[in-house]
């Protein structure tokens, strides 16, 4: 039983754009976490990709600094219901990263500073779908919303995009991460509404 | 008297009874709730407001009056471009608004306990600590001192109340400290709860007084270290942290 | 100094105890993780996410999960090797 409380909006304005089904478009950009803010240490930032056979490729902050980057406006959909379009950012394209990396797994685990886990099948992160970004509207990424760099995933939800991402584990067989394995939907289309597992 | 312990706590429909401005942008309101069977003072409740498209949002208030039959009252604070105060601030007598409760057995006063309580209040953390003080002058019991942290004297809430409870009663004495202010009537300039703030004689952790602190959580989390410094126990500290409001 | 960003077990009290029908902030949790016995109100509770976390105020570990969904409620208890609730007095 839930009442209409009439003239509450929240903090949300129309959109003239569709937007995914039971989405709400927000101006703010509002920060979830479910854990402390890492303050990670740039001398100390590794970013490792594990492929199934246990070979890791790391990268220093210097090093991804180095590679080619992208500047891209995306639309991002949290599952809470907000959406946020036209978001700047920048970063480098999981493209360059696979580049060196061997695999036919068809599965990731994505690990953040802090315990985060998500997973991906590894087609949604290849094919220009998918960055490491280091930069949100012209600024270095703010460490509240996942600086000094995070997975940027915008065709899924963003629970997916995960904030202080250091690690991509390839596996042959899916784990599923924080929420998915706890009600949230395993793949996570915003478009078919993939919110909860069953869903 | 039911104090939430032992029921099931499900959503269930309130109605706004009065609203009244607190301060220049904080609103007192009245609800009633049908079948409310009290509460104890420092308890809350969830509230669920619900717009016409579905959209949901949910805040934990703190209930600023002890049980009253049916009747419950909440302080609430205007944040600027809030999502849930800017709408609550304007509710008008006869709204209906989903809450439940009441909630917490950890952070609240029984009067059987304690003689001496010693109250911390940062902001709006003062509204379970009020329940407290009004239920204290029904029920009796303990003998209180409250500091109450505040940007300004214009931010005090229920002012007149506890200045009338101070003139009229031996069992309480305020500190109002103000951050961002001088605190009127006394030396105090503008500046955050210090620990000479804290060391209210008599109340002292060789006094043992049961300590209850509210505010947002880095204001509980500095006062509550700097009370451990001067020796209070921490089993002796009960805490209830507010995140950002809005 | 950034603003800490998260409150406490009073917070996640009313979500809890709709779904398990009893008080949880009084109960003392023993982390998985450090050992320390935590009561449930002074944990450091995560809510402003999709569900709800709350982890030990000691070393961080999560103690409970708590989500949501349209049919269910779900709950990850696994962080707390034992949960001990006082009973209320009679």
């Amino acid at each position: 039983m839930a009442i209409a409380n009439k003239g509450f909006r929240g903090r949300r304005t129309e959109s003239a754009r569709q937007l995914p089904p039971g989405q709400h478009l927000t101006t703010d950009f509002p920060v979830l976490q479910a854990g402390p803010t890492p303050h990670i240490d740039l001398d100390d930032w590794r970013f490792t990709i594990r492929d199934e056979r246990g070979h890791q490729h790391v990268w220093t902050w210097a090093q991804l600094k180095l590679l080619p980057s992208d500047r891209l406006t995306v639309d991002i959909h949290c599952v809470t219901t907000w959406s946020k379009l036209d978001t700047k950012w920048e970063g480098v394209s999981l493209d360059t990263l696979f580049e060196s990396v061997e695999t036919t797994a068809e599965f990731a685990l994505i690990g953040s500073y802090g315990g985060y886990t998500t997973n991906i099948p590894v087609v949604d992160l290849l094919g220009g779908k998918a960055w490491i970004v280091y930069g949100y509207q012209g600024e270095p990424l703010s460490p509240v919303h996942g600086g000094p760099a995070r997975l940027l995933v915008p065709h899924l939800y963003f629970w997916k995009s995960a904030k202080w991402v250091r690690s991509i584990e390839l596996r042959n067989s899916d784990t599923p991460g924080f929420w998915e394995g706890l009600g949230y939907h395993s793949y996570g289309d915003p478009w078919r509404e993939q919110r909860y597992a069953g869903d | 008297m039911d104090d939430g312990s032992t029921s099931k706590l499900h959503w269930r429909v309130a109605r706004v009874v009065d609203s009244e401005p607190e301060t220049d942008s904080a609103q007192t309101i009245g609800l009633a709730v049908p079948g409310w069977r009290g509460h104890l003072a420092g308890q809350h409740i969830d509230l669920k407001l619900t717009a016409e498209d579905g959209y949901s949002a949910q805040r934990s208030y703190s209930l600023s009056r002890p049980a009253d039959g049916e009747r419950i009252e909440l302080t609430v604070q205007q944040i600027a471009d809030g999502e849930v105060s800017p709408y609550l601030t304007g509710v008008r007598p006869g709204e209906e608004i989903e809450l439940r409760g009441p909630i917490g057995g950890w952070f609240v006063w029984r009067p059987a306990e304690e003689a001496r309580i010693l109250l911390v209040a940062g902001g709006s953390g003062i509204v379970p600590l009020m329940a407290m003080l009004r239920e204290r002058v029904v029920l009796g019991g303990a003998e209180f001192r409250l500091v109450y942290s505040v940007r300004s004297p214009a931010d005090v809430y229920y002012a007149r109340e506890l200045g009338q409870l101070e003139r009229d009663c031996d069992w309480l004495r305020v500190a109002v400290v103000c951050t961002r202010a001088a605190t009127p009537q006394t030396a105090r300039p503008p500046g955050r709860i210090g620990a000479s703030d804290l060391a209210v004689p008599g109340w002292t952790p060789d006094d043992a007084p049961r300590v209850y602190v509210c505010g947002p959580t880095g204001f509980v989390e500095s006062v509550t270290t700097k009370l451990i410094g001067q020796g209070h126990r921490p089993s002796a500290i009960r805490t209830e942290r507010f995140g950002p409001s809005g | 100094m950034t603003e800490p960003t998260h409150v406490d077990g009073n917070a996640a009290a009313g979500a809890f105890a709709d779904v398990l029908g009893f008080d949880v902030t009084t109960a003392t949790l023993t982390c998985a993780g450090c050992g320390r016995a935590v009561a449930f109100a002074e944990s450091h509770v995560y809510h402003r996410a999709p569900g709800i976390v709350v982890r030990c105020p000691g070393c961080e570990h999560v103690l409970a999960r708590l989500v949501q969904t349209p049919t269910d409620v779900r709950l990850d208890l696994r962080g707390a090797q034992s949960w001990r609730i006082p009973l209320p007095a009679r």
